[in-house]
Order: structure tokens, then sequence, then C-alpha cells
């Protein structure tokens, strides 16, 4: 990965990783956070080399061979039965997979 | 007796000769298992009780002579990414610590097709995230060259495993090489297949676009083998390529006859040089002269976007990881925890709690690197910028292609590094993967070939062979001839010099 050059402040701050961790579900401890926010810095920084090496003509690629979409027959093939997609459920009841509540009181 | 030092070829034979019985290989292999892998730690888990079935299965159709395949009874192991039905598969996370999953992965289903007994699941870096297979919930696998050092990763249970002789095959999967680099460290060959030339049905995909399975043997030929098992369409996934596979055994097996006449080698420039380890170039630069001894011509090839590669894919890699492990939302299986202090807590909160206590610490940077990625206001930026970059690579190697059949470079660019040295230095883990990562990013196929032990510290390293898209016979018919000139300088394996793991008992 090429030097890129040394910036006056972080890259990302730590609250902004706290709002990103959020955005992604997932918690973060406050030890958590001031480890994890300089490293993403550090990521960041050097990742950032790569904005201006392409040209606006250049076209993106998403997947490494041309892919077409692909379509099978219309016909039943054997499935998992309820109880196998059941087998890793955390909670089940009634051959459902059991949740916590989606919405609060108020919604 | 056998031998478990035999390649899967020589263990294939000799069952076919009668000489002994895959019951007895895999009772030979779980010995081992038990004399080296408490110092190893190669393996997640061990079905002793399914090995022996699956071997006693294969022995009765050998003697009522409906083998299903040349590999039938020989065992093998496989990386915990890939589903296997009524076996544990945690993918190195304490996410799905104890997930038993109800489907098999295709790979997995054609490794039972062809009667390979399933010795186990191999220790990996958390959903493939790492180079040294640290990042594992359940501890870190040891290199068995020296057990002070890494394996590499994301695969390194599966390397050990076969530099260990814990089993004679294994397989691994490469994202950015997770196959490839593991091989060069401990001395074993991996190989990358073209991108959907193996099936990614029940893999857990870490980058969709860039995750490949492939085979971890301690031979090309053995490679060549198990990849015509795994490898050839899928309708279960919709990224497998329809076409079927070139001959890869004919292909190793003829480059085993050591001519590689007509064969242009290109060697790529920038894959190479500053921040390569001495003893790395030394038995790389071996290697290439080796290869033109045999006839091949050698072309100096320049693929000048390939010093963007890493950055490309650490901003395409977290974006499509962030996404794919939005799945492990303690829902419908897997780990669930509840917050601690919250009365009657909602969904999100449960899920908040579940990915805090489930995830480790290189899955969490690079979800919220992914997700700071894909954000508005930075997509254009980071991840369009990297998919235009892509493109940029991919047309190097295009050109590349032009003048040379195959590209070389070192597999990595160091030996085996200590455990634990990089553990908290993401960049500097990253940067193992500098000469890996182009081919994951265009799709091609690669090898790694062992070429000797670096003079300063006596450990093992790798050479790189890639070829276009679809041509993986190339790689093996390369790899081959390498491997041979190589085996002619050594007078034996490589794995013949490293140190034994079980002194005292017999070998």
């Amino acid at each position: 990965m090429p030097e890129s050059s040394s910036s006056t402040g972080p890259l990302i701050s730590r609250d902004e990783v706290a709002h990103l961790a959020t955005l992604a579900r997932i918690d973060l401890t406050d030890a958590e956070l001031d480890h994890l926010a300089p490293q993403l810095s550090v990521i960041l920084e050097s990742v950032a080399s790569i904005t201006d090496v392409a040209d606006d003509d250049i076209p993106p690629t998403s997947h490494a061979l041309p892919l077409t979409n692909v379509f099978r027959a219309d016909v039943v093939t054997p499935g998992l039965t309820a109880e196998e997609a059941l087998s890793g459920a955390p909670e089940q009841e009634d051959q459902r997979f059991k949740v916590p509540r989606i919405l609060g009181d108020d919604q | 007796m056998i031998d478990i030092r035999s390649t899967a070829t020589r263990l294939a034979e000799a069952l076919a000769a009668g000489e002994t019985t895959s019951v007895e290989i895999t009772r030979a292999h779980l010995d081992r298992i038990a004399a080296v892998d408490g110092d190893v730690h190669a393996f997640l888990v061990v079905d002793e009780e399914g090995v022996l079935g699956q071997a006693e299965a294969a022995d009765a159709r050998r003697a009522d002579g409906q083998s299903l395949s040349p590999l039938d009874g020989v065992p093998i192991a496989v990386k915990d990414v890939l589903t296997t039905r009524g076996l544990p598969t945690t993918c190195g996370s304490r996410i799905l610590e104890g997930w038993v999953p109800p489907y098999d992965a295709t790979v997995v289903t054609r490794l039972r097709e062809a009667g390979l007994p399933i010795l186990g699941k191999t220790n990996m870096d958390e959903f493939a995230m790492g180079s040294s297979t640290e990042h594992s919930a359940y501890g870190p696998t040891r290199n068995p060259w020296d057990l002070g050092r890494i394996p590499g990763g994301s695969g390194g249970g599966s390397a050990a495993a076969v530099a260990a002789f814990e089993a004679p095959l294994a397989i691994g999967t490469d994202t950015g090489g997770s196959i490839r680099q593991p091989g060069a460290v401990t001395g074993t060959v991996g190989v990358k297949p073209t991108y959907g030339g193996v099936s990614r049905y029940g893999l857990v995909s870490l980058a969709n676009s860039l995750d490949q399975a492939g085979p971890v043997t301690r031979t090309v030929l053995d490679a060549a083998l198990l990849h015509e098992v795994i490898g050839g369409h899928d309708p279960r996934d919709s990224t497998s390529i329809d076409e079927p596979l070139p001959d890869l055994v004919g292909a190793a097996r003829r480059g085993a006859e050591g001519d590689l006449t007509g064969v242009r080698i290109g060697v790529v420039k920038e894959l190479g040089g500053e921040g390569y380890q001495t003893g790395v170039l030394a038995r790389f630069q071996e290697s290439v002269d080796l290869m033109v001894a045999a006839g091949a011509e050698l072309v100096e090839v320049s693929c000048p976007h390939f010093v963007h590669a890493l950055a490309t894919y650490y901003l395409i890699l977290p974006a499509e990881a962030s996404s794919n492990l939005a799945r492990f939302d303690a829902m419908r299986y897997g780990l669930r925890k509840y917050p601690h202090g919250v009365e009657a807590p909602s969904a999100e909160e449960v899920m908040r709690a579940t990915r805090e206590a489930g995830f480790g610490d290189e899955v969490k940077r690079r979800i919220i690197l992914g997700t700071y990625a894909l954000s508005s206001g930075y997509y254009d930026a980071y991840y369009g910028q990297a998919q235009k970059v892509r493109t940029l690579v991919a047309r190097d190697f295009e050109q590349a292609f032009a003048h040379a059949d195959v590209l070389l470079s070192p597999t990595a660019p160091t030996t085996a590094f200590e455990l634990g040295e990089k553990l908290d230095d993401p960049l500097a883990m990253y940067l193992n993967d500098l000469a890996t990562i182009p081919a994951n990013l265009s799709g091609v196929p690669g090898i790694s070939v062992p070429s000797g032990l670096a003079d300063e510290d006596g450990l093992p390293a790798g050479v790189q062979i890639l070829a276009p898209a679809m041509a993986d016979d190339r790689v093996y018919l390369v790899g081959a001839a390498l491997e041979a000139a190589l085996l002619a300088e050594w007078g034996g394996p490589i794995l013949d010099q490293a140190p034994a793991l079980d002194q005292g008992v017999p070998a």
C-alpha cells in the first residue's frame, strides 16, 4: 500500500465509530471504542490512497467474471423440513422462530 | 503398515492394490491427530465415530468393486467455514459456537459422493478474516515447522493439518490468499481455483465476490485430484461457471515430466523487491531459474495497478463482509445474548448485545470499516473507487497474459512470523496478502508451491503461479514441473526437513 500523506487528525473520530457501530448493530464498550477508533483511522488513511487512482471513464467491476442472471426450472425440489430449519434457533415456539419484541409500547 | 507421510495419490494406489484399507488409513490419521494436535491445534472438531463409519463404508464399496472415485476411502479435513450436516460449523466464531448445520455445502456433498471420509473441521481466523489463524475464537493453530509461529491464515488449520500429517488432504477457502499464504508458510501446496470453478453453496460468505474454495495438499498432483472432485458447475450457486473443468490431473501428470519448453513465464515486477524477505526472494529466483532450465521462456511483466490492490481489497472486502455478516442477527441460528440490565429488550438491542459478545476484534473492525465505506457520502469515494480500481487490476492481468502464459511471484512476502507479532497491528497483518490479493480481485486461478527454506530462519517459502481465468490446468502443469525440479534438487519432499512433532514416537 503506498504511503499516504500524514493527516492532521484522525480520519474517523471516536464518536463516528460509535455511530457506525450502532448502524452495524454492534454494541461497543468504551474500552473497545478507545482501542478500535485509532486503528480504523490508520486503516482508512491507508486505503484512502486509491481515491485518485481511477479516471472517471473507468467502469466499475462488481464481479471478477461477467455474470448473467441464472434461472432454474420451476419444479419442486427437496428443502429443509421445519424441524431442520428451526434446529439452530435460539428460541422457537409452534414451529416458528421466537424473537424479542420488534416495537416498543409507544410505536 | 501404511505411512501417514504418503501422498494422497499413493494412498489411493495402495487402496486400489488392496495393500491397505480406508479404516487402517483413517485410524492412522486419528492416532496422529491424538499425538500432535494438542500442540498444533489444527482441528476444531474431530469426528472420530463418523469418519470411521465412512471409512468402513468405503472399504465395503471397494470389496464389492463399487468404488466411487480414485480417492474413495482417502480421508480429508474440511475448513470450518463450509457447512457439514450433523457436524458443528463455527467459522472460528463464538457467534456460531455449537451450531450444527442441517445441510451440507456442495463441496462437502461432492466429497461424500466421491467417498472421502471426513476427519473433522479445521481451525481458521474468525469468518476467514486474517492471515495467521490467531483471530480464531478458539485459540490459534501453530505452525508445525515451529510451534511458536503462525501457520498462515485464514486457513491455517487446513495447512497445518496437512503439513503435520494429520490429514493427507484438506479443503481451504481463499478470499485474499487464505489457501495460498498458509501453503507458503507451512511448506504445503494450496490452490485457489478460478472464481466460480468450485461451488460456494454452503460456504459461509466473507466477501462473496472474492471467496473461493480449493485444495490444500502436500503435492500438486494430489491437489489436481481433489480439485476434480470438488470442482465443476453447481446450479445452487448462481456464480458457478457452467462449463466443464479442464483436465487438471492430466496437466499435473504432464507437468511432472518436467518439460516447460514453449511456456512463457512472466515475473510480475510489482510483486517483489521492497518488503519481501531476502530468503523468500532467493528461493523465488532459484525457482525461476529452474523453470528456465526446464525450457520456459522468461518475460518480465508490469502490472502497475497491483500496488493499489491491497487498498482496493480492504474496501471491497469489508463492504461485502459487513453486508454478509448482517445475517448473524440472533434470531434464526447461532448465539443470542440479552443485554445486561434491560427489561424486555427489543430485537435490535438483543442483536447489538449478541454481536458485541459473539464477534471478535477483527470482525468488528472490518464490519465497521465496511459500514463506513458503504455509507452515504463516502460510497463513491471509497467503494465506488475500489470497484473502478478493480477494473484496472483486471486490465493489468489481461495485458500481462497477452505476453505470458502464467505469472509468477513469491506467494507471501515473508516466512512464518511469531505468534502475537502482528495480532494488534491490522495493517502489518494485511501486508501478508500483498501478492495473493490481485488474483481474488480478478478471479484468476493460482497455486502456491513450496520453493524451499529461507536461509535466515530455515522456514518454508512459496512460489505463486497465476493463470488466466478458466485456465486452471496451467497452474497444475507449471506447478508440477517446478515441484519436480525442486524435488530433484532437494532429494525428497520439503516436509522431510520439518522437525518431528512427536519426539520419541517412531515415525
